[in-house]
Order: structure tokens, then sequence, then C-alpha cells
């Protein structure tokens, strides 16, 4: 169908990058006055993979996100998108570029439809202009044909969210507001996706049909995925590549099994509770 | 040339008034700390208070003192049906509706102002000594100078209870987080009234000075303009800074008006307000909410 | 009762107004509206040009606030700036009027945008008190530039020319009103099926998140203030011709609160909502002006009441919609309309 030609245009772009990594994020750290929220943190992602950023609460997983997508300016560090440093370029010239995210609380515009929601995702890529728009004739009406076109055709049926496309976001369960961002972030034609904690508070079978959507957004759209997420099962499950932060550093990075095993991890993660011996151990470890 | 009297005479005039800018946005201020909400109808109190005063005076023989503590409390007890009736229906919703709500106020309270005394502007019975009173060789006019010397008391008194008095710290636990304070057993219904009552009470004792000073008119109400840039300027959330910008909002008025002509009173200090909300929109001494995602 | 609307592509799903008998009751308003001054007094032409000047004003306004959540207390200063253009326009140059009220909508346009800067930096009600110091600042200008604006006593303009007549009487300049009002509400509905209008709603909803789905926030704030005060602009050039008198005091702050109010109570973030909302709270003075010749046989003093209750109506009516019906006007429409869809079941 269309998804054809999708994989292709991704991949073209995806030559751009270097070794193979849509983005890396380099030595990055972040303070709120002198509250440190990350702490040298580096790890790349490669095109095409899923990587999957986990940690307990509070570990700065969220903050790195936002490091990435624009909204913090880390206080050092570098932060490199398809090959560039994109530092200093603000949050919506990086959406621009492909990069799309889903929020930890989900953030749908209450006052739309889901329709006019998924729409919004194209806007930087769209040309319509004040004029154009008041008269709605010309470019204003054929974009908007275009666009319809284009989400029906591919996201709505895609997700399967098609029964609930002019209803208000406001009304629908957690789990397909999850599922209409995904669409919107999707709209937004992206080259990596972020989605900061997709099946947090769903049950089992809202989770599963995520977890399919994920892959499904993968190998028919080419996309590299970078998510936050609390699930085990689904980041084991999923990645390619997983990330571990506690207390703002990175403690470890590797395969989902190394990860998963290494000593550390399970310490933080199931950790005995006891967060001050815990951080005695980090502390010796950095010093090590 | 300059004249020096000529010029300390203006500052001790632009001081009585800052004074009475100072009190008023303290009224203004209590509210916001412990409700977020902004009062756009401080001045149509306090406009109201000063009508409820004539009213007292004008219709009874009680002693003066007596009218002024009647009035004082009368427009307290107003305050806080106010807060119960139209206030409190409005928690949780957004801040802008409230505002608006707080203008809809203004407007009623004018309307009902004309309805019982008429629209005409009225003088307020003469109860300041009338001596005029040098400081050196400067003179301010008598009015002017116990009215500033009355918000001075108030004032004072009132940040030394909010320092030190159990109430204050309830006020200042809802003004930080609301379910929180509610969950501590803070009756936050309670302070969100007494707040009200007592700023209205403020607002009632500051017009009646106001309207000794220039009369009463039911156009009083935009002295509330000039305590939003007072408020604004030094922070919504900050006492000492309804304090501060108050003297220096009094004062920078008084000159322009008095070098500049009336009519460059209020663009001296809305662009003084311009000013601030370009390099410090929260104020001289306001507080910066972190903006979360 | 009615049924579903079937749809055969995606225009016909996006049109503004989507079914026939929605078309229908279009025409019968756009012949009522073009009727209206041959088979009415000058009494009623009056109102009607003065209720659709509202309307295009209110729709402005709504653009910022309702929709992009930017509250504003400058529209009526804004309308100011439309009229003086206007009125000087038509006193000096004597340009036709359609280039006139053009260029009051660009001129107001650029005042709005100058205001609107500081939207970024503060928001929420910090940004209605920096347009309230607009208003006054703008205030000062008009009655202070006395060689253009004319000082405190205003311009006093001649009328508009069509085809070469004067348009003096309400119901001729009835025909530069309401085209243009009707055109500019067209404008608005026509803005919020696009991407523009997206951006505005995702501003108003959860502006940082919006930035981080590529939507420029100063950009975006900028433009909704360029477009309510081009609307407040044209409206003011309209109020310009239809009174010919200019003065300071014709736009005052109490203005502004009118068309806030308005919004509010006809239904913010909602085209039909800024006109019921404009058409309302136009005619309840009128109303209660009736009202009062009606008891002023039983009760001389009604007349001495009038404005002290218009003053209260006023803003009771605003208290009254934020607390019982905070979707205005608009909202009850539908309630209305749903109930009438669905008849004779029952909601």
């Amino acid at each position: 169908m269309h998804t054809q030609e999708v994989t292709q245009d991704s991949l073209a772009v995806g030559q751009g990058t270097t070794e193979g990594n849509v983005l890396s994020v380099e030595g990055v750290s972040l303070s709120f006055g002198g509250v440190h929220a990350l702490r040298d943190v580096s790890f790349s992602v490669k095109e095409g993979s899923i990587t999957s950023v986990i940690g307990p609460n509070g570990a700065g997983k969220t903050s790195l996100f936002n490091s990435i997508s624009g909204f913090y300016k880390p206080s050092a560090g570098e932060v490199r998108f398809l090959g560039e440093s994109v530092n200093g370029v603000p949050a919506p010239e990086r959406a621009r570029r492909g990069m799309a995210r889903t929020f930890q609380n989900i953030a749908l515009f209450k006052g739309m439809t889901v329709l006019d929601n998924i729409k919004l995702g194209r806007h930087a890529h769209l040309k319509t202009n004040a004029l154009d728009a008041l008269f709605y004739m010309g470019r204003a009406r054929r974009e908007e044909m275009e666009l319809r076109a284009e989400i029906e055709e591919r996201i709505i049926d895609f997700l399967e969210i098609d029964h609930i496309r002019k209803q208000s976001v406001a009304a629908l369960s957690y789990g397909l507001q999850k599922r209409v961002e995904l669409a919107r972030a999707l709209a937004m034609q992206p080259k990596i996706l972020l989605l900061d904690e997709p099946v947090a508070g769903m049950n089992r079978e809202e989770t599963e049909d995520m977890a399919r959507f994920i892959l499904d957004v993968r190998e028919e759209w080419g996309v590299t995925v970078l998510m936050v997420e609390h699930d085990m099962g689904l980041v084991m499950d999923l990645s390619d590549h997983v990330v571990c932060l506690n207390f703002g550093q990175m403690i470890t990075q590797g395969l989902p099994k190394e990860v998963q095993a290494h000593p550390d991890v399970i310490s933080a993660y199931l950790g005995s509770g006891d967060v001050a011996a815990l951080r005695r151990q980090f502390k010796e470890g950095k010093g090590a | 040339m300059i004249d020096w009297l000529f010029f300390s005479e203006i500052g001790l005039a632009g001081l009585g008034t800052g004074g009475l800018y100072a009190l008023t946005a303290l009224g203004f201020v209590l509210i916001y700390k412990a409700t977020r909400v902004i009062n756009m109808a401080m001045g149509e109190i306090l406009m109201l208070g000063a009508y409820v005063f004539m009213g007292f005076t004008a219709s009874t023989l009680l002693p003066i003192w007596l009218s002024i503590l009647l009035a004082i409390a009368c427009t307290g007890l107003i305050g806080g049906v106010i807060e119960r009736v139209i206030i409190r229906p409005m928690l949780g919703e957004s801040e802008i509706s409230v505002f608006m709500v707080t203008i809809g106020l203004g407007s009623v309270l004018v309307g009902l102002v004309e309805l019982i005394w008429g629209a005409n502007p009225q003088r307020l019975i003469e109860f300041i000594p009338k001596e005029p009173i040098f400081i050196g060789e400067a003179y301010l006019s008598s009015k002017i100078g116990y009215a500033f010397v009355t918000a001075a008391i108030v004032l004072a008194v009132f940040l030394a209870i909010f320092r030190t008095w159990r109430g204050g710290v309830a006020l200042r636990a809802t003004a930080g987080d609301q379910a929180a304070a509610y969950s501590m057993g803070i009756n936050v219904p309670m302070v969100f009234s007494s707040v009200w009552v007592i700023s209205a009470m403020i607002a009632a004792g500051a017009g009646i000075l106001v309207g000794s000073i220039g009369g009463i008119s039911p156009e009083m109400g935009v002295y509330g303009l000039s305590v939003l840039v007072v408020v604004i300027v030094g922070g919504l959330d900050s006492l000492l800074g309804a304090l501060i910008a108050g003297l220096m909002v009094g004062l920078i008025e008084t000159y322009a008006g008095a070098y500049l002509g009336g009519e460059y009173k209020l663009l001296a200090t809305f662009s003084l307000l311009v000013l601030v909300l370009i390099l410090r929109p929260y104020g001289l001494f306001g507080t910066h909410e972190i903006e979360r995602l | 009762m009615r049924i579903g609307t079937v749809k055969e592509n995606y225009g016909a799903d996006a049109a503004l107004f989507d079914t026939r008998v929605q078309r229908g009751w279009l025409v019968v308003l756009a012949v009522a509206l073009v009727l209206l001054p041959f088979v009415s007094g000058q009494y009623v032409s009056y109102l009607a040009c003065l209720v659709l000047i509202n309307v295009a004003s209110t729709t402005g306004l709504n653009i910022l606030t309702g929709f992009t959540g930017l509250v504003s207390l400058g529209q009526a200063a804004f309308m100011g700036v439309g009229a003086y253009i206007v009125a000087l326009l038509e006193m000096k140059v004597g340009t036709p009027f359609i280039l006139n009220l053009l260029l009051a909508g660009l001129g107001a346009a650029l005042v709005g945008m100058v205001v609107g800067l500081p939207s970024l930096r503060v928001k929420g009600l910090y940004l209605a008190i920096a347009t309230i110091a607009a208003s006054v600042i703008l205030h000062f200008v008009f009655a202070n530039w006395t060689e253009v604006t004319g000082g405190v006593s205003g311009l006093t303009m001649p009328p508009a020319t069509l085809f070469g007549m004067e348009l003096n009487q309400p119901g001729e300049v009835y025909w530069i009103i309401m085209p243009v009002t009707v055109l500019l509400l067209f404008g608005a509905a026509n803005l919020f099926r696009t991407r523009i209008g997206r951006a505005f709603i995702a501003i108003r909803d959860r502006d940082i998140s919006a930035e981080v789905l590529g939507i420029d926030l100063l950009r975006y704030k900028l433009l909704s203030f360029a477009i309510s005060s081009f609307y407040a602009g044209v409206a003011g050039g309209l109020w310009a011709y239809f009174f010919r008198v200019i003065t300071p005091e014709s736009f005052p702050l109490m203005m502004s609160i009118f068309f806030l109010a308005a919004v509010i109570v006809g239904g913010m973030g909602s085209i039909l909502g800024g006109i019921l909302g404009a058409i309302f709270m136009t005619m309840v003075p009128e109303v209660l002006k009736m009202l009062v010749g009606v008891v002023t046989p039983f009760w001389p003093e009604a007349v001495a009441v009038l404005s002290p209750v218009r003053i209260m109506v006023f803003g009771g009516l605003i208290i009254f919609f934020l607390i019982f019906e905070p979707e205005g006007l608009a909202e009850i429409w539908r309630k209305i309309r749903r109930f009438f869809h669905l008849w004779p079941f029952k909601t």
C-alpha cells in the first residue's frame, strides 16, 4: 500500500546521519538551581532502532526528553539530531526537522476533535498563511484536503481510530487518548518518535495494542523510536537498546538482556528501597 | 532653576498619595496571595466603603469614629458575602474566568451605588483637622498627612500580624498549595472568606480616606486602576512590594501631575507598568513560578 | 427528528454548513439581511448597524481571547485606532471607503502586534493588564496628539460615498457595514478550518506542549493579536462611518470590557457564540429602555433608575454566565438544537 514509499522516504533522509545514528546525546547535564536533574548523560539512538530509557521515578527520564525536544536548555553537553547539533535550535524547529514526541501526562488539545488534534501535528510542514486561511481558497483548501486524505488513509486506519475521529478528545478513554497522541506524533512526519511512557496506566490489553503499534510504526514507517517506559516487560520485548538512568546519571546501557542483568540496575530499579544506601553506592561507583 | 521647596512639597504629597495606594494594594495582595484571584473590583469596593460611610454620617447622629468603624465593618461583611456568593462557586475555574467575574462585580457595585446614592459626585463630612502640617518649611495638606499616617499604622500592624500570627501562616500555606493546605487541616474556605472580609475592610478604610481628600463619586472605582499598577510593579504576591511600589507610584504620579500636567498622571504610571512588564514581568518583589510540561 | 447525513468526499465533510437544512437557513438569513433596510424604520436599521459593528469587533476579540486564550482589554482602543485612521483618510485624502477600512484594519493590526509583544514573556492576567496599559496610553495619544486627532474635541468626518451617493442615514451606511461584517465572519470561520486556527487553539489549551509540536509561540500569539486587532480596526472604521464624530471618549475601557463580556456571554471559542453574545449584549440595554417606557406611566421615576440598572445588569450577566453557563449562549443554542433534532425522543 502506501507504506512502501514511506519507508524509502525515511531511509533517504537517514543518510544525512553520522554512523547511522539519528540522535545522539553527548555529555548532557541539566540543573535547576543547584539540583542536578541530569549529569553527563551520553548515548545514541541507531537509525531504525527502538531504544528505551529506563530508571526509577525521579531518575531524570522526562528531563532528558525535555532537553532533547528543546524545552529545557542543558547546562552542558550537546544533542545531535540527524548529524547536526541542535543546541540553540528552538523547540518548534526541532519538531519541523522531524522530532515528534508524546507526553507522559497526555497533552492533547481538549478543545479540538481527534481529527484536528492529529492535523495539528502536521503544522510545521504546512504553508497556509493568514490570508489564505481567511478566504479558505487555493492553497489553504488544497492543503487541508490533501492532509485530510493522507491522515485518513495512513494514520487513522493504521491506528484503528476511525470511529472516534469526530469526537472531542476530552471524552476519550485513557488508552485511546494515548493512541491519538501517537497519531498526532505520526502526523508530524517524524524521523524519530520520542514516546514518554506510552503505556503508563494502561491495562494489559491496551498495553499489547500499543506495543503492536510501536512495532508496526517501526516496521511500516521506518521511524526510529526512543521511549521512556516503566513497564519492564514491554521494554525488554521491544527494545534493541536500553539506557538506564538513576539520580540523573547513566548507570549502564546495552542490549536489554545485559541491562536487565546488570547488578546496579537491579538495585536501582528493584532496589532495597534504601535511598541512602543507593546514593552511597553510586558515589562509590563513581569514585572507583 | 529647580524650586526645591516646591519639589519637596510635591514629594510629600506624593508620599501621602502613595501611602493610600500602598494601603489599598495591601488588600489586593492579600486576596491574591491566598486565593490567586486578581480582584478587579478593588476600586469599586473602596468606593462602596466610602459611600457606606457617607450613609452612616448622613442619616444618623452617630459620632464620626463609630461611623467609620461601622462603615468598615459593613463593607467587610459585604466582602464576605461577595466571596461566598460569587467567588466560591468559581473555585477551580481558570484564573481568567475569576478575573472576569470580579470585573462584572465591579460593574454591579457601581450600579448599586448609583441606584442608592445617585450618580453625582458628593463630599464626605469633614472630620480631619484642618490646620496644615509643616515639615521643615514644606507645606503638606492636613488630609493627606493624616491619611498617610493612618495608612502607615495599618500597614505596619498588618505586616507584623502577617509575620507572627498563626493565621498568617495558614494564609501563606493556602497560597502555596490549596489542596495540600486543606489536607493539613487548614480551613481553606475560612481563609478565603477571611481574606475577602479583611481586604474589603482595608478597602473601606482607604475609601474613607481617599473620599475625604477628593470627594466621592461612582467613578471613584478608577482608583483601582492605579492600584493595579502598584501591585503589578511591586509583584502580585508581595506585601513589601505593595508598600514600596505604592510609594513609588504615588511619587511618580504626583510629580508627573505637577510638572507635566494632570493628563500625564495616568500616562506616567502606566508607562512604568509597561516598563516593569517588559523588564521584570513578575514585579520587583514577586515570585516567578517555574513552568512545567 | 433528523438522521445522519451522508458525505461523499472530505471537502463536503469539512464544509462550514454541512447539511441541506443549514444551507436553507443560511439563505433565509441572507435574504433577511438584504431586505432589512427596506422593510424596517430608521431605528431598527440603526440597531442593526450597531449590532453588526459589535459583532465584527466581538468576533475579532473572540479569535484572540476565546480561541487563543489571550485576554485583552484593548479591543476598544484598537477600534479607536481604526476609527481615527478612517476619519483622517476620509477628511484629508478622500480615498474610497473600502481602501480606508482595509488601512484601518492594517493600522490597528500593527498597533495590536506591538501590544502583543509582551505576550511571550507575560501570561494570562499579566497580559490582560498590559492591554489595559495599552488602552490608557492610546487614550492619551487620542486626547493629546491634537494636530492629528483633534484632541478632546475629536474629529468630525464626511459620510462615506457609494457610487457617488452619500450614505447618511443608518439604513444607507448599512450597505457598507453589513457586507463587511459578513465577510469578516466568514473569514473567522475559515481560519479555524486551517493550520492557523488549530495553532491558536493549541496555544490556548497547552501552550508549552504546542511549542514542542512545532508551533512558534511568539509568531502565532502575535498573529492572533494582529488578526484580532485587524477586526477591531475595521469595526472601528465602520463605527466611524456610522457615527462620523470620533473623540477620545468614544472608545473607553468600559467598551473593551463590553466586548469581553460579549465573548463570555456568547461563548468563548465559538464563532456563533461571538455573534450571539454581541447581539445579546447590544440588545439588553435597548430592551431595558423599552421596559422603562412601559412602566413609566405607573412609576414616573423609572427613567432615573435606567442607567444604574443597566450597569448592574451588565455586570450581573457577566457573573451569571461565568458561574452558570461558562460556555455561553452558544451552548444554550446547541442544547435547543439537539432537542429539536432528537424530537420526539427524549435527550
